[in-house]
């Protein structure tokens, strides 16, 4: 391509501003850094976490944090709080890339579709998105995941699947205004075909708002999910998945208050990461958009 | 105004045929065949299946199954309870009126958080005050209801011991039984809502504080007061409104976690109940009520602002 040959000097290529703008974030900074943390934590739990997360140890119940051994103490079956809070991020973070995953490129696909081809198309993914949003979110997937029984693959496809109008609608939108521009007049002049045209001229530039809206996508996977442990309709027990770990322990509130209290904080962490990196992202994209 | 209200009707129509379709399909097209879900595995022999497939019409073909069970909703009918032998539609109309106090309290409470703070934090700009809320409305959001819910149980329930957690209050037995019970619910379900009108209410005072007319508000000698919540706040508070509208959605969709955390008898809890105990008819009345509440609720949002905003009406 000729943009390899005349390409400027690097300092002056787009990408290096924005990643500034975004380094410069303190906040998308710090969300940046935990999220790293997080993944290293999720990809090295076997190692960093001092216990199987399964082992129970009913002699030594409800510790209190701070135990010897147990720096969070352990739950109602005496297993160690810490490792199961390690083993539940790997969950966390693979259910809430899977969703997104689906949900972005099942939705960017026919997003792309509808914008470009138009018509009866165009007419038909449009309406389906408006039934899709007709639902209350949580409603319909709680109905799917009931139908098709709960597990951890049932909760990864049915909220992808269950999400794909957020991205289908942002991607149409973006194409209908690239579709008029005279680069894709151009390339549709020289003769490229539907497809390649979607995907190559036009995809490519849709990217960027997909990207933050993706972001934003991940912890509210991730909430979905916790409250689909939470219900008994997730990931079941005694899998470490952070909603179930609040299901369990609601039980012993009387007892054992902070058995509900860490699996919460980390979701809540998590949650807050993400949405910092989006809001960072956001802002770092669209400088006329500045934060206050 | 009518043509823009008969328009929006018009566009209602396939929104109703697509919702109506999935709950149908919800059940029809199941994995596994629902009678043997609703049977359970112990009482599975074929002469009850039998039974149970004739007197739900489901050996028809799927668009007959279709014709019949529009025909019967346009009736009104959904079908019978299978734990309760009850018509769904009774239990649905029972639970309603409880759903719709907990999200429209859940929503006062978003905006008697919202409003105030907001605009405190933006006559404060950039001071403790302001910091606090921005922490306020970012950890709101983070949240997960559920959680925050079992935390104002041990808190106020069980530590303090200052409000019921349990249920739902009568006003047979007084006010303060009837608003205390609702208390903790609608702070669990409208939190999340208040965190994200707080920082709205926020950016938008602080846009409108920068106009002209609040400097001559300011000029004439006004009370802070009388400027930041007279002057200010009523030009600040339209796209509050709209998206308090716009996330009425979001909290039929949490009353279902918020209902199971108190049980709080709403359509939420039934739901989760009829899926507990595998009843389909149950469930699939209570989604598509679900369904439409919402629809209709997005419908009274868009003819608010066809009121408000007179542009609208001719978009």
């Amino acid at each position: 391509m000729a943009s390899e040959a005349v390409r400027s000097p690097s300092r002056f290529r787009p990408e290096n501003r924005v990643l500034r703008a975004f380094f410069q974030n303190p906040l998308a900074l710090l969300g940046a850094l935990l999220i790293v943390a997080l993944v290293v934590v999720a990809v090295t739990a076997p190692w960093v976490a001092p216990h199987d997360p399964l082992e129970l140890d009913l002699l030594a119940p409800y510790l209190p944090p701070g135990s010897e051994g147990h720096l969070l103490g352990t739950d109602n079956f005496g297993r160690d709080i810490l490792s199961r809070l390690i083993y539940g991020s790997r969950i966390s973070l693979f259910i809430g890339v899977i969703v997104v995953g689906i949900a972005s490129v099942v939705g960017a696909l026919l997003g792309l579709v509808a914008g470009y081809l138009g018509g009866w198309v165009d007419t038909l993914i449009m309406r389906a998105v408006e039934i899709f949003y007709a639902f209350p979110f949580l409603i319909l997937v709680i109905a799917v995941i009931a139908l098709f029984g709960p597990s951890i693959f049932n909760v990864m496809w049915v909220l992808g699947v269950v999400s794909w109008p957020v991205y289908a609608r942002l991607v149409r939108a973006q194409v209908l205004t690239l579709r008029e521009t005279e680069y894709v007049e151009a390339a549709r002049a020289s003769g490229g075909g539907a497809g390649r045209i979607m995907l190559r001229h036009i995809l490519p530039n849709a990217l960027t708002p997909l990207l933050v809206t993706a972001t934003f996508g991940i912890p509210e996977a991730i909430l979905a999910s916790a409250a689909l442990g939470f219900l008994g309709l997730g990931v079941q027990p005694p899998t470490p998945e952070w909603g179930v770990m609040v299901s369990e322990g609601k039980d012993f509130i009387r007892i054992a208050p902070t058995l509900i209290m860490w699996p919460g904080l980390a979701i809540m962490l998590v949650v807050v990461s993400f949405n910092f990196v989006g809001d960072g992202l956001r802002d770092a994209l669209d400088p006329r958009q500045v934060e206050r | 105004m009518l043509t823009f209200i008969v328009r929006r009707l018009i566009t209602m129509i396939p929104v109703l045929f697509g919702i109506t379709f999935i709950t149908f399909m919800l059940v029809t097209f199941a994995p596994g065949d629902a009678i043997s879900l609703m049977l359970g595995s112990e009482t599975v022999n074929v002469e009850n299946v039998e039974r149970l497939r004739t007197e739900l019409g489901l050996d028809n073909p799927w668009y007959i199954q279709y014709r019949d069970y529009m025909f019967n909703l346009v009736q009104g009918d959904l079908g019978t309870s299978i734990v309760s032998q009850q018509p769904v539609t009774r239990q649905i109309v029972e639970r309603f009126p409880n759903t719709l106090l907990l999200t429209v309290g859940a929503m006062i409470v978003a905006l008697l958080i919202a409003l105030p703070v907001g605009v405190i934090a933006a006559a404060r700009r950039n001071r403790p005050a302001d910091y606090g809320t921005m922490f306020f409305s970012v950890v709101g959001v983070a949240m997960p209801n559920f959680w925050l819910g079992l935390l104002l149980i041990i808190v106020f329930g069980l530590q303090l011991d200052w409000l019921p957690i349990r249920g739902m209050g009568s006003l047979e037995e007084g006010l303060w039984d009837f608003v205390s019970h609702l208390i903790l619910p609608a702070l669990t379900l409208g939190t999340a809502l208040a965190a994200i009108l707080t920082r709205l209410t926020r950016n938008a005072m602080l846009d409108v504080l920068a106009e002209d007319y609040v400097r001559t508000a300011r000029a004439k000698g006004l009370t802070s007061f009388n400027i930041l919540f007279k002057h200010a706040l009523r030009n600040a508070v339209m796209p509050v409104v709209t998206t308090a509208g716009l996330q009425f959605g979001a909290l039929l969709g949490g009353a279902v976690i918020t209902e199971t955390v108190f049980s709080w008898p709403g359509l939420g809890l039934l739901s989760i109940n009829a899926i507990r105990q595998r009843d389909l008819p149950l469930m699939q009345g209570s989604v598509l009520a679900f369904a439409l509440c919402f629809m209709i609720a997005t419908l009274l949002v868009d003819l608010l602002y066809a009121v408000i905003n007179p542009r609208i009406r001719y978009g």
